[in-house]
């Protein structure tokens, strides 16, 4: 049959199980908004309050499935609002179609309204990118476009098309599903190698992160674990792939990662790293990090192997793959003196939890009350590090948040996108700082009635930039207090959600069961101390001998 | 860690946008290319880029890793210098005065590079070798006042009866 661009643009979509998108309309997708409307009962389309939104929900959406998440919008400044949730998705990995408009092909390169080069502009920030001058070549575009961006190490990529390739017409079947390429499976040799270096290991730690989750390896990690007697510890991106609470866990490492687990890791003879990539924020100083550990490196991007740290042994393949043999092949082992080495650990890391700390009542507070399988997003900052550190994961998938790129504002669209994805309850955590950059979603919200919770730890102040300033500027605070007049409680009413203020962690756990028991949007004002620090903390390019533990440390 | 000086042959598909893919590769990770060159290659459904550039061997195989994920690269190669022929072309502009004029004809000879124009006060001229034959010859060129220069830069193949594709 023969149909026009637009429709093409949609058909591809539900051809390929697309059931929901995100986006914002205008001059240059007018077209594929019409075709949306009627086809409206076989596609959902979720009206963002700006692009930047849009594109947070899709990376949400996909983050909470494991699916792809779709945005759409206009030429020009539609284009370039997507371009910070394209970076944040590119930097975490994450499986996103955006689609552009453009003007027709006779108006680009003559600066016309609305004008922009999408594809040049995102061409550091995406997988890859296409702009379609053929409606003949536009719905394998797209279908090209899905399957790379699924596909190996997921990430973004964006199809820009011109006005009159979408109102040109095409030959249109349809076609199955693309299939991801898939990764090569692990050697033998490779296997073999790892075998060798675990038996020859006394204090095993398996370090696992962003490409474990996209795996879906965190049973696997964990039955390997068991088997060769290791610790496990996770960055930022793995958290939620194995339960917070299992024995070999020891939480987040990092800058701002629990002490046993951080400790554990430079203190380790043998780190088996999974779907990693040793950001900075993890490693510190890397000339002095975990030196008398031999490191195997496992990931689906061969790039990622040695490019911060130096690898022992590198393994380029299929993570489950890899860890289904090796668990086959291992030999059972204990290693009794690190486990009492990591019990002491632990015990010393209980010592050093700060009392009356209410930002981590808070966060414990949420995961008693909430439902297991409940989304946590978060926006960037101290509250994020707080839920990161204290948030007790159940269930895979549940855990949304800004890594790589570490970006403020992420937390409403994300949220939003990661419930419609779920169908299931999500609670943010964001700060006051993160949640003015984006509060807009919070309109649609509304509109969608998405059941959303939101917990505002408000201080007043951008607090992870004050705490830098504290530790290390001499408490020089510039442009960190907000001295807004904002009463977040009104601001909520008067978007249409329900709204509660606490002050202490009594307040608090009344009233966020009481959000949590809405049906749609609502909010938790809880007003924290501005000078509450996140710790552990990790001097940025320090080494972990050196990590700063307590108020008193951070102040000497 | 040294830093060594290598090559690097890239197949690309054919298409527009496809060396600016492949140099910001280069901005984005912070390197630095010495020379680059690029044209069809004998499937004319490819691109040959040569490039060549200094780094340590880490830096080389990050790069190399990293080239291989572009959607629109097909094959990396590195050109080892031991299998490796290097050619580079130049074209010099050089000033002629009947002073010089037999001075410069002897150069000229010395370095089998070619006269491709000739006038009373100015001679062009070619020559074609490795990137040290050139570098000789622009040197000998100075004494006799250059006015303009243009280079190729490096390209490469292998000896043998293999094509790089298909190794």
């Amino acid at each position: 049959m023969k149909l026009s661009g637009a429709e093409i643009v949609i058909e591809t979509l539900i051809e390929q199980n697309v059931k929901t998108i995100f986006g914002y309309p205008g001059g240059t997708v007018i077209d594929i908004y019409d075709q949306l409307y009627k086809k409206s009962d076989r596609i959902n389309h979720v009206l963002a309050a700006h692009e930047q939104g849009a594109a947070h929900a899709a990376d949400g959406y996909a983050r909470a499935t494991g699916e792809l998440g779709v945005v759409l919008a206009t030429s020009g400044p539609g284009a370039t609002n997507l371009v910070t949730g394209i970076a944040t998705a590119y930097l975490d990995s994450v499986p996103m179609l955006a689609i552009t408009g453009n003007v027709g092909t006779s108006m680009i390169g003559k600066d016309s309204f609305q004008e922009i080069d999408i594809t040049g502009v995102t061409l550091p920030i995406t997988k890859h990118n296409f702009i379609v001058t053929d409606v003949a070549d536009l719905a394998d575009t797209i279908r090209e476009a899905i399957r790379i961006a699924k596909s190996d190490r997921p990430g973004p990529v964006l199809v820009d098309i011109p006005k009159d390739v979408q109102n040109n017409k095409a030959e249109f079947s349809y076609k199955a599903p693309v299939a991801k390429s898939e990764p090569v499976p692990a050697s033998d040799d490779a296997v073999n190698k790892a075998c060798e270096m675990i038996a020859d290991s006394a204090r095993p730690y398996i370090y696992f992160g962003g490409g474990a989750t996209r795996a879906s390896a965190g049973a696997l990690i964990s039955e390997l674990a068991d088997k060769i007697d290791a610790v496990m510890g996770c960055s930022l991106m793995g958290l939620s792939e194995i339960p917070t609470k299992l024995d070999r866990f020891l939480g987040m490492q990092g800058m701002h990662g629990h002490y046993a687990s951080s400790k554990a890791m430079a203190k380790a003879d043998l780190i088996i790293s999974v779907g990693v990539r040793f950001s900075d924020r993890a490693t510190g100083n890397t000339a002095k990090f975990a030196t008398g550990a031999r490191k195997i490196h496992v990931d689906v991007d061969a790039a990622e192997l040695s490019k911060n740290i130096p690898a022992d042994l590198e393994v380029a393949c299929d993570i489950s793959d890899f860890l289904r043999k090796l668990i086959d092949k291992v030999d059972y082992k204990r290693n009794p003196n690190w486990m009492d080495k990591v019990a002491k650990l632990r015990e010393q890391e209980m010592e050093y939890e700060p009392d009356n700390h209410l930002p981590r009542e808070a966060i414990k507070a949420i995961a008693d009350i909430v439902d297991d399988d409940t989304e946590i997003a978060t926006d960037v900052g101290q509250h994020q590090m707080w839920t990161a550190q204290y948030y007790d994961f159940k269930k895979k998938r549940t855990w949304i948040s800004s890594g790589g790129l570490g970006t403020m504002g992420f937390g409403m669209g994300a949220a939003i996108g990661a419930s419609f994805g779920a169908g299931k309850k999500t609670v943010l955590v964001t700060g006051d700082g993160s949640f003015g950059m984006n509060l807009n979603e919070l309109a649609t919200a509304v509109t969608y009635n998405v059941p959303l919770t939101i917990v505002l730890l408000n201080n007043g102040v951008l607090g992870m930039v004050r705490q830098w300033q504290h530790i290390f500027y001499n408490d020089t605070f510039s442009n960190t207090t907000l001295s807004r007049k904002t009463d977040f409680v009104k601001f909520a009413e008067s978007f249409g959600a329900t709204a509660f203020k606490a002050e202490s962690i009594e307040e608090f756990k009344d009233v966020f069961a009481k959000a949590y028991a809405v049906e749609g949007p609502a909010l938790v004002d809880l007003r924290i101390d501005k000078d509450e620090l996140v710790l552990p903390m990790l001097k940025p390019g320090g080494s972990f001998d050196k990590l700063i533990l307590t108020r008193e440390e951070a102040e000497g | 860690m040294d830093k060594n000086s290598f090559i690097i042959a890239i197949y690309v598909d054919n298409k527009s946008g496809v060396l600016t893919r492949v140099s910001s590769l280069f901005t984005r990770r912070g390197y630095n290319i010495d020379t680059l060159s690029v044209g069809e290659a004998e499937d004319p459904n490819f691109s040959r880029i040569t490039i060549s550039m200094r780094g340590t061997s880490e830096e080389r195989n990050q790069l190399i890793s990293q080239l291989k994920k572009l959607y629109n690269v097909k094959k990396v190669e590195v050109i080892s210098a031991e299998q490796g022929i290097r050619r580079e072309l130049l074209l010099v502009k050089v000033r002629n005065t009947p002073e010089t004029r037999a001075d410069l004809r002897d150069t000229v000879e010395v370095f089998k590079a070619k006269i491709i124009d000739y006038s009373a006060d100015a001679m062009c001229l070619e020559i074609t070798g490795d990137t040290s034959k050139v570098n000789a010859f622009l040197d000998n060129m100075k004494p006799f006042g250059i006015i303009e220069i243009c280079r190729t830069g490096i390209v490469a193949i292998e000896r043998g009866p293999e094509s790089l594709i298909n190794k």
